[in-house]
């Protein structure tokens, strides 16, 4: 039994079947990724873990809770926490601002109203958010305006915001879309250095495959909507059916 | 020097802020009686009440408007409260402001616990709307006093607005009690020190610092707010809700925490209205009002701690001093022209004062939207740069040298 369970989960967009029959299963300790040409369906599966989106049929299981028909804020609170395809951040603050938020939410619960305590001296905070800054190395950006990060370092803030929380389940939406190539290697490094340290359970959806082989334990091949194959990563690479999933939507 | 659970930096402000507001009488009175510029002092008692009280309002609508980004227009529903709760208060009670007072915060809080809850589950114009038809159709009851047409009694007294008569029941009043708003015998329309240094005369007076006093307080507290981690969550929901709520934040509860604190220091200014005078009138509602608590939040700096307050300063002094500039004051001032051109400065200038005074402040307030969009705090700060010398591109470095990259997957999750 995997820490998240999706069973039969299906989603139609007016007359197009973006999801069908989806089964998967993501094991404690691992990082499963999902891969796909572009319009496989990847970014709906993952909108119908968060809250975002609610399937037509089928069930999401996490830890035995039902993500469906909950909000955004209370599936974090479960322990799932994600990254988008485009680093959302609160631009218009500072990069310690930025985890700070993050390590309240973990500690407070969604709503705790404390207007007359002081950000600044709440020690167990900002202990806890210059760790999460000095781990992805960005300790020396702390005052930085955020909307100022180049956008490797804006994925940077984006993943320590998440790893603040100390999530059981990491989702991330292609988190090297839009990079440079040097921003993407950085990532890389950065996610396999959380797994190695921490062992979080990570579900990345990718687009391109050559990023997630070295890092992923297992892949699933998602093309029009439902899992072609899923097996570890050696055996993904030459699968027939892959190739001709990619190659028969290449340009 | 730290002070009241503030840092350094923060004590500090808080200090001269103390001490600006307790010297507002000598420093808004610059120029010596029967001079040509005396009509531009602001020491007297009734103007330097409206700077104090709409410097609350101003200060409590920034914590909704300028930490969240909520724009309610609605605000001036919760200052005609607070105004009827003081002077029903006196009518039932006695002259003393503690009865009422603290009567207009809570009725104001609950009243916006209850139009927040409804406006917040929409956000941007939809919530503005929302704002403006509760205030609207809040005016619309209080001027025909619909609630009392129900119970039978007078509720606002509808066009006339609520005042205390003589058969009002004033059951602790006492014999020797003031028979105008007090604060335990202090009258708040009475001077207690009226000095006169040469040219120069001052008005210290009861209510204003009545008036004043609260106001430091409303400040402290929006300036502990601000610290919090409440605060972070506010600003937060400003710059990013979506990623907010994906951090495992309920929005919403901190929205209407944000908008009930607002509503209840415009029920406190709304109340301090009517401490200063005993009357309560429906027009005091109107969306004309909310519109200018906008103005001045903007005016001064939405999202600053001192921004709102000189935002409220700013306006008040025109309504009232610009207000009263006619053509005769006109004529004196350029009365050293040929006659043509004095008539001709006069005729243009014409149209800025007296009943013309909006015009400028909306020149004024057109130019700082264009060229200070962070209000009158911005133009300060700059200023305070140039003075000191210190290179504005120190600031804005990182963003130069670490241009952002553009990505070439344009996807925006939308919650
Ligand atoms: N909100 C939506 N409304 C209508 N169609 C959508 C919506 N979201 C996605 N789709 C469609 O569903 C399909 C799968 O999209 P998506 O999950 O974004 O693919 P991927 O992330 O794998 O590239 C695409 O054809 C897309 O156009
Ligand atoms: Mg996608």
């Amino acid at each position: 039994m995997g820490i998240l369970e999706v069973k039969d989960v299906s989603k139609r967009f007016g007359g197009l079947k973006a999801l069908s029959d989806v089964n998967l299963s993501v094991e404690e300790g691992t990082v499963h990724a999902i891969i796909g040409p572009n319009g496989a369906g990847k970014s709906t599966l993952l909108n119908c873990f968060v809250g975002k989106l609610i399937p037509d049929t089928g069930s999401v299981m996490f830890e035995g809770h039902s993500l469906l028909g909950i909000k955004p804020h209370q599936i974090n609170q479960l322990g799932v926490s994600r990254v988008f395809q485009t680093p959302e951040i609160f631009s218009e603050l500072t990069v310690f601002e930025n985890v700070m938020i993050a390590c309240f939410a973990k500690r407070d619960g969604s709503f705790r109203l404390q207007p007359f305590k002081t950000v600044e001296n709440e020690t167990d905070i900002v202990e806890k958010a210059e760790q999460m800054l000095v781990d992805v190395s960005m300790i020396e950006k702390r005052d930085m305006h955020s909307a100022s990060l180049s956008r490797g370092d804006k994925r940077r803030l984006e993943m320590a915001m998440c790893l603040a929380q100390d999530p059981k389940l990491l989702l991330l939406d292609e988190p090297t879309a839009g990079m440079a190539r040097a921003d993407t290697n950085n990532t890389i490094e950065l996610l396999k250095d959380i797994q190695k340290q921490r062992g979080i359970t990570m579900a990345i959806i990718e687009h391109d495959m050559h990023v997630v082989f070295s890092l992923a334990d297992r892949i699933t091949v998602l093309a029009q909507g439902t899992p072609i194959v899923e097996d570890v990563p050696e055996k993904i690479k030459g699968h027939p059916k892959v190739q001709e999933a990619y190659l028969g939507t290449a340009h | 020097m730290k002070i009241l659970g503030l840092n350094e930096k923060d004590s500090r402000f808080l200090l001269i802020v103390i001490f600006l507001t307790l010297a507002t009488p000598v420093l808004l009175q610059p120029f010596p009686e029967g001079s040509g510029m005396a009509q531009f002092n602001a020491g007297y008692p009734d103007l330097m009440q409206r700077f104090a009280i709409f410097g609350i309002f101003a200060i409590g609508f920034n914590i909704l408007f300028g930490l969240t980004g909520y724009l309610s227009f609605g605000h001036a529903a919760f200052l005609g409260i607070g105004s009827y709760a003081v002077v029903w208060m006196y009518k039932l009670l006695d002259y003393n402001v503690i009865w009422g007072l603290p009567l207009a915060v809570v009725v104001s809080g609950i009243v916006a616990l209850g139009i927040g809850f409804i406006s917040l589950r929409r956000s941007g114009i939809y919530f503005s709307i929302l704002t403006l038809a509760f205030a609207q159709m809040m005016f619309v009851i209080s001027y025909s006093d619909l609630f009392g047409r129900f119970v039978g009694t007078t509720i606002t007294n509808g066009e006339t607005g609520l005042q205390v008569y003589g058969n009002d029941p004033q059951v602790l009043l006492g014999a020797t009690e003031p028979s105008s708003p007090h604060f335990f015998g202090i009258v708040m329309r009475e001077n207690f020190w009226t000095p006169q240094f040469g040219d120069w005369q001052f008005t210290f007076n009861n209510g204003y610092y009545f008036c004043a006093v609260i106001a430091i307080l409303a400040f402290y507290l929006s300036l502990r707010i601000f610290r919090s981690p409440f605060g972070l969550m506010l600003r937060a929901i400003k710059t990013n809700q979506n990623r907010l709520n994906y951090t495992g934040v309920h929005s919403r509860p901190y929205t209407l925490a944000a908008f009930v604190i607002s509503g209840m220091y415009a029920g406190l200014a709304g109340g301090l209205l009517a401490a200063m005078d005993p009357l309560a009138g429906a027009e005091r509602m109107q969306w004309t009002e909310s519109g200018t608590v906008v103005l001045m939040t903007i005016l001064g700096g939405a999202g600053t701690l001192m921004g709102p307050v000189l935002g409220a300063g700013f306006i008040k002094y025109f309504e009232n001093i610009f207000s009263k500039i006619n053509d005769n004051v006109l004529h004196q001032w350029f009365a050293w022209m040929p006659d043509g051109l004095e008539d001709a400065i006069v005729w243009v200038l014409h149209f800025f004062v007296g009943k013309g005074w909006h015009l400028t402040l909306g020149v004024l307030f057109m130019l700082v939207v264009i060229f200070l969009p962070g209000g009158l705090v911005e133009g300060g700060t700059r200023i305070w740069r140039f003075i000191r010398g210190t290179d504005r591109k120190e600031k804005t470095a990182d963003a130069t040298h670490q241009p952002e990259h553009v990505a070439y997957v344009a996807e925006k999750e939308e919650f």
